[in-house]
């Protein structure tokens, strides 16, 4: 016999998803803005903005609903709080997709650094992260997940040699402090929405496994690169 | 139009006021759940619905209740006729003794005229089916109805009750003598019908009701204190004492 | 010190234990006594002559109970077509609609005419019928009749409350009419409590000689219509017991052995219903 409640958890995850989807669309339609250099995709960013906003809300309030009529346990408890979770990252994704649109803009009326190709690298790296952490959340993907978590080191990585060149063009090409300014608030951004990914995969691993591999290593990491 | 209409309705038991002037609506294909404490008049209030009220000694009451557009309580309306067209399932699961499984789903059927051995036992395969029943028991229709286990009877009983497709099913308190697993298959049935009728529950259980029903009703001795959809009573009560009540601050 | 007052504890419970049994044996020694006494004395005037003939005057070689045997049988007939409808009736009417004063006073005086003397209702059919119309297997049936009734009304009244409440409210709720709930539902329901009842309440009467005594009479041939007197085995075995006639005496005996074994067949069927009843 089928629950009812599965069928409103099924609901519940396909919000999310699309959501997902959004924030998705989001990200290509910023990273797009920058690489190609087409400030009318901003308007993309912002219309599927305005809908993940609406679907935060929407996921929350049933998330709400179901806490306080189904009561659930185990499992089904384990999977709303991490839906709760991921709708709150989702939504910050969003908004990290206006942030790179916002500063994309910008650089798009400045002068070009010729940085295209590490950050067209960069971008498909982090829009990968968030497809493939969704994914993982739609098969309860440990596997994946835990992929996840090593690839965004890689994406760190990647920000960190971005900003090291930066620096050092500003130092010798003042003409190019604005340009580099505003693609280190893009490099920030991307990074962000990696680490947000990386929240989905953890949420996923402790939804599958009860398990809770958030901050491990983390002072390693604060000794080692901070 | 609403399938359920109830207005002003006040019952006794003898001297004892018993509901204090309810008004309440019921759309169709919802689940409508009361909840409250012990003795707040949410049984009584179902009994209302289709004048099992009035068989008790000292039942009588005063208001409309209106029904796919009737007032049950009209003068002149018989009230066995509104029982026919209102299914009821009771707390302890009530099969007739002595009638098989087949009778006791059929029994209805046969009251309103039909007696086609065809068409009873196509009506009564129906009911059992939605009653999620038919794969236990249409090897043994024949036997006793109360040889089922309780979680069984209390299908049987849903099934009877369907047997003649009311709009409205009256259920008071169907779980509270099951065991947790037969509870769930009569929760997830109850879901289940609402693409057919209108389900009216009476419930101790207060995360059944929440589970369950798109509406609740809360009432306190004798009073409507609040209804509402359920997702918002559950989250959002209006009324303090209905948030006492859900939040088991009561008393 | 736990096991000095848990074993002064057994002692008393055995002490009581073995009290209790001994009442319950106690209770048991007159049925077993009986028994063998009336088996003993009654088996021996037992015959196929015994069953098939009327009996013979004093002093006489053989002969039989053959009209007692169908006496009874013919006025247990007749009160159970009287008796068991009207205290049916009687006890559905207490069960399912009797509520209020009037229904306190019918049950009060049902349970009085429980207990009322039968040789008064023998006194009382003689008043009513007999005067009228003579001794008669009517007037007979009719006496045990008025002992049945008010024993089929409230076994009836007792078993029908048994039946939960809520088993009618599903009835009422399905829209069947409270008569057609009480006649589909409720009485099938108990079907084999009420057949019990109707037993207990036959064998109760079977052996009943006063009412028989002042209504029947007594026949020593077989009758020919139901309007004359009849013979029962009761008043057959007082009549001989009491001749002072060795012959006759052990035909009483015969007769109280057969009385035994009706009621004794009443009950093992009775028990057997009652087995049914919980399947």
């Amino acid at each position: 016999m089928t629950r009812h409640f599965d069928l409103e958890l099924k609901d519940l995850k396909s919000l999310l998803l699309k959501m997902g989807g959004y924030v998705e669309k989001s990200i290509e339609q910023a990273s797009l803005l920058v690489i190609r250099r087409e400030p009318w995709r901003f308007r993309e960013v912002q219309a599927s903005e305005i809908e993940i906003n609406l679907l935060n809300k929407e996921v929350d309030h049933l998330c709400f609903c179901l806490l306080a009529k189904q009561a659930p346990v185990a499992k089904d408890l384990r999977f709303i709080l991490a839906v709760v979770k991921i709708n709150v990252d989702l939504e910050r994704m969003g908004d990290q997709a206006v942030n790179i649109g916002y500063a994309g803009v910008d650089y798009v009326r400045r002068p070009m650094i010729n940085i295209t190709q590490e950050m067209s690298d960069m971008t498909e790296r982090v829009r990968l992260m968030v497809r493939d952490s969704l994914d993982a959340l739609v098969n309860r993907d440990v596997e994946l997940s835990r992929l996840i978590l090593e690839r965004d080191e890689i994406v760190d990585q990647y920000k960190a040699r971005l900003l090291d060149y930066l620096q050092d063009l500003m130092v010798h090409d003042r003409t190019l402090v604005e340009s580099a300014l505003d693609l280190i608030m893009i490099a920030r951004n991307m990074e962000r929405l990696a680490d947000h990914a990386t929240n989905i995969a953890e949420e996923v691993i402790f939804l599958a496994t009860g398990e809770d591999v958030r901050h491990k290593g983390a002072r390693l990491k604060e000794v080692n690169g901070g | 139009m609403e399938l359920i209409a109830v207005k002003n309705l006040s019952a006794w038991f003898g001297e004892f006021q018993a509901l204090k002037n309810i008004s309440l609506v019921a759309e169709r294909h919802e689940v409508v759940a009361l909840i409250g404490p012990s003795g707040c008049g949410k049984s009584t209030f179902v009994r209302c619905l289709n004048r099992l009220h009035e068989e008790v000694p000292g039942g009588h009451l005063q208001g409309e209740v209106w029904l796919d557009g009737q007032n049950i309580y009209a003068p002149g309306v018989d009230p066995v006729n509104v029982r026919r067209g209102v299914g009821m399932v009771f707390q302890k699961p009530n099969p007739f003794p002595g009638m098989s499984i087949f009778e006791n789903v059929s029994v209805g059927l046969r009251l309103a005229g039909i007696s086609k051995r065809a068409v009873l036992a196509e009506k009564v395969e129906q009911a059992l089916r939605q009653a999620v029943l038919w794969d236990e028991v249409k090897d043994v229709l024949k036997r006793p109805g109360t040889s089922l286990s309780g979680g069984q009877q209390q299908r049987l009983c849903i099934a009877r009750a369907l047997a003649v497709e009311p709009p409205v099913i009256l259920m008071d308190e169907p779980t509270s003598a099951l065991d947790p697993i037969s509870t769930a298959k009569i929760e997830e049935l109850i879901q289940e019908l609402k693409e057919r009728v209108t389900v009216v529950i009476v419930t101790h259980n207060m995360q059944q009701a929440a589970r369950i029903s798109d509406r609740t009703a809360f009432f306190l001795l004798g009073e409507l204190v609040e209804y509402g959809k359920t997702d918002q009573v559950f989250t959002q009560p209006q009324d303090e004492r209905t948030e006492r009540y859900i939040t088991g601050r009561f008393g | 010190m736990f096991e000095r007052i848990s074993l002064r504890r057994r002692l008393v419970n055995q002490l009581m234990l073995g009290l209790l049994f001994a009442g319950a044996i106690l209770a048991a020694v007159p049925f077993f006594f009986i028994s063998w006494y009336v088996l003993q004395k009654g088996l021996g005037a037992l015959s196929v002559e015994f069953f098939t003939q009327t009996p013979v005057g004093p002093g006489q070689q053989g002969g039989g109970m053959a009209n007692a045997i169908v006496g009874s049988s013919i006025m247990l007939t007749l009160a159970s077509l009287l008796g068991i409808p009207w205290g049916m009736a009687a006890g559905i009417y207490l069960s399912e609609y009797g509520r209020g004063k009037t229904a306190q006073t019918l049950r009060f005086a049902v349970d009085l005419l429980t207990s009322v003397p039968s040789i008064v209702v023998g006194i009382f059919i003689y008043g009513v019928i007999v005067i009228h119309f003579g001794f008669s297997a009517y007037a007979g049936g009719a006496a045990l009749a008025v002992i049945m009734i008010p024993i089929v009304a409230r076994s009836t009244e007792e078993i029908l409350k048994l039946t939960p409440q809520h088993i009618r409210e599903a009835g009422l709720g399905l829209g069947l009419p409270r008569w057609r709930v009480i006649l589909r539902i409720v009485l099938p329901g108990s079907r084999a409590a009420l057949l019990t009842g109707v037993m207990l309440a036959l064998a109760r009467v079977a052996g009943e000689t006063a009412p028989l005594l002042f209504t029947a009479l007594g026949n020593q041939f077989f009758s020919h219509s139901l309007s004359e007197p009849t013979s029962s085995l009761p008043v057959q075995i007082y009549n001989f017991a009491k001749s002072g006639y060795p012959d006759m005496e052990a035909m009483a005996w015969g007769g109280a052995l057969v009385l035994v074994l009706f009621v004794f067949i009443i009950n093992l069927v009775t028990r057997a219903l009652m087995g049914m009843r919980w399947n």
